[in-house]
């Protein structure tokens, strides 16, 4: 019974010692991200996301923030060009895509893209610049064409359906296509 | 022999319970995930006797809109898509175009980009749900 009781002691003294260490790692998301070399000299000099992101918009996937809230409530803003001359346009216009089986109509805004994004980053490639020309399958966006471009990438992932499946369609009233342009 | 992780009333013991407890919180803590949309760049860099590079898309699109780096600056959408080269950066191109002492600190901070681990591919990376396009 004796030597029994001290090996176990002994055991959980050693695990609680190494679940210290390790606790330690996970409070730094950068050691063991399989990512970041602990021995680069500026290892501690760069700043975690952990940090830099808190107090944004949460969000449950991709970098846990919900970028168009981020950048509507005014909590970033980012630069939009580096040299003066650079013309810089936003379209308010909504395009409703209906080839989506029995799922939910698809909404795509071009107000919340083209605050982050240049028109020639999908015009005329992936998207031609007339509804229903570009031959989208969600097939192909699953393997990083079309919207699977960005989504999966650097925006949200296409795990999200909802996300762009988001007009019922018994409510949906009016035209598929190009909604009417929003004046600012 | 009595076996520590079973009482003989066949409760569990108090023992089995914590020790159950550390393992679980051992595999929670362990390992981290790369943070979603970091770019790895290494076509040239380890085989040329320096770290990969890791380019974070978090922490520059705070700064910037994608439009000032993959329409302004040039920079193709696509890992590895870019001839990017340490000459052409010090020739004020890439990641030169800011990281220059004007918008951003400049090149003699080598390892606050040459950061990665030994042995990464150029690629994006993502957590769990989403490796990249495809792999969502
Ligand atoms: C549009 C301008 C711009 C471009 C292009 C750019 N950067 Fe940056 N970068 C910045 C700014 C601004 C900062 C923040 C500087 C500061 O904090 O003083 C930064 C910071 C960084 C950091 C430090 C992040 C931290 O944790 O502090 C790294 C690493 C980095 N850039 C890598 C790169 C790499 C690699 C490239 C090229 C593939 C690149 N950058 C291209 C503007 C740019
Ligand atoms: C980034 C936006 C986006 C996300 C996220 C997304 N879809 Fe789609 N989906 C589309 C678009 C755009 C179409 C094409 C609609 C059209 O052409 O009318 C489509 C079409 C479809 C179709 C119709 C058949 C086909 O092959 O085109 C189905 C079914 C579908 N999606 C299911 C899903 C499911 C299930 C998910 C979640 C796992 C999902 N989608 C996530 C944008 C998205
Ligand atoms: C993130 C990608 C994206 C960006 C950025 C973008 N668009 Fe589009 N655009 C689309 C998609 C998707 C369609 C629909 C294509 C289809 O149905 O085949 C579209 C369609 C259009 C159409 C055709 C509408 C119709 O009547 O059929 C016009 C015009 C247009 N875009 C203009 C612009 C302009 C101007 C900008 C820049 C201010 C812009 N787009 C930026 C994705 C984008
Ligand atoms: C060139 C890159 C790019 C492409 C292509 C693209 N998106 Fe996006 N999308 C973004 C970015 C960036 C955001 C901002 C949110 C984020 O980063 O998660 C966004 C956000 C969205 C949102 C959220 C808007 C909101 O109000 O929250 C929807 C819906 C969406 N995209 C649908 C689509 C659909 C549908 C397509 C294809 C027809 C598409 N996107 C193609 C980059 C892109
Ligand atoms: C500071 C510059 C910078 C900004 C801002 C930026 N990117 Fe990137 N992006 C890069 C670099 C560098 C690469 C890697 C290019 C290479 O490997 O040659 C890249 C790669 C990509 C890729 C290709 C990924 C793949 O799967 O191959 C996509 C998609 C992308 N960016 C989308 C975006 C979107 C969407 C935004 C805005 C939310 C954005 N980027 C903002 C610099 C930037
Ligand atoms: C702003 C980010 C940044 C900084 C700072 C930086 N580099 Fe690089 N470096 C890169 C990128 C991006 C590449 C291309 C990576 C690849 O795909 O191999 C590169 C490539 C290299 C290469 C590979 C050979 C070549 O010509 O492409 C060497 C060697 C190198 N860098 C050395 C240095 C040294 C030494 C310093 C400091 C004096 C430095 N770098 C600072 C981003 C940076």
């Amino acid at each position: 019974m004796k030597p029994l009781f001290l090996a176990l002691l002994w055991l959980i003294g050693g695990l609680l010692f190494l679940h210290r260490g390790v606790a330690v790692a996970a409070e730094d998301v950068f050691v063991n991200d399989g990512l970041h070399d602990p021995q680069g000299p500026s290892f501690h000099e760069l700043q975690r996301p952990t940090e830099a992101l808190a107090g944004f918009p949460p969000d449950t996937v991709g970098n846990k923030v919900r970028w168009v809230n981020a950048l509507r409530d005014g909590l970033i803003n980012p630069r939009t060009n580096i040299v003066p001359e650079t013309k810089i346009q936003v379209l308010d216009m909504d395009i409703i895509f209906g080839n989506t089986g029995d799922n939910a109509f698809v909404r795509f805004p071009h107000r919340a893209h083209t605050e982050w994004l240049d028109c020639a980053n999908c015009h005329p490639d992936p998207f031609k610049e007339k509804f229903n020309t570009s031959g989208i399958k969600m097939s192909a966006i699953l393997e990083g064409k079309f919207c699977g471009k960005c989504h999966g990438a650097v925006a949200f992932p296409l795990t999200e359906c909802a996300r762009c499946h988001s007009i019922k369609p018994d409510s949906f009233r009016g035209q598929l296509g190009a909604q009417s342009v929003k004046k600012p | 022999m009595l076996n520590p992780l079973r009482n003989p009333d066949r409760r569990l013991s108090p023992a089995a319970v914590f020790l159950v407890g550390v393992l679980l919180l051992l595999l929670a803590a362990s390992p981290g995930m790369a943070e979603y949309a970091d770019v790895i760049l290494n076509q040239h860099a380890e085989q040329e006797g320096v770290r990969p590079v890791i380019y974070p898309h978090w922490f520059h699109r705070i700064r910037f809109r994608c439009k000032v780096c993959h329409h302004e600056l040039g920079f193709k959408m696509k890992a590895g898509g870019n001839e990017i080269s340490m000459a052409a950066i010090l020739d004020g191109k890439f990641c030169g175009m800011c990281h220059n002492e004007e918008i951003a600190w400049g090149l003699e901070h080598c390892h606050r980009c040459h950061s990665g681990l030994p042995g990464l591919k150029t690629g994006i990376r993502g957590d769990n749900k989403a490796g990249g396009p495809g792999e969502y």
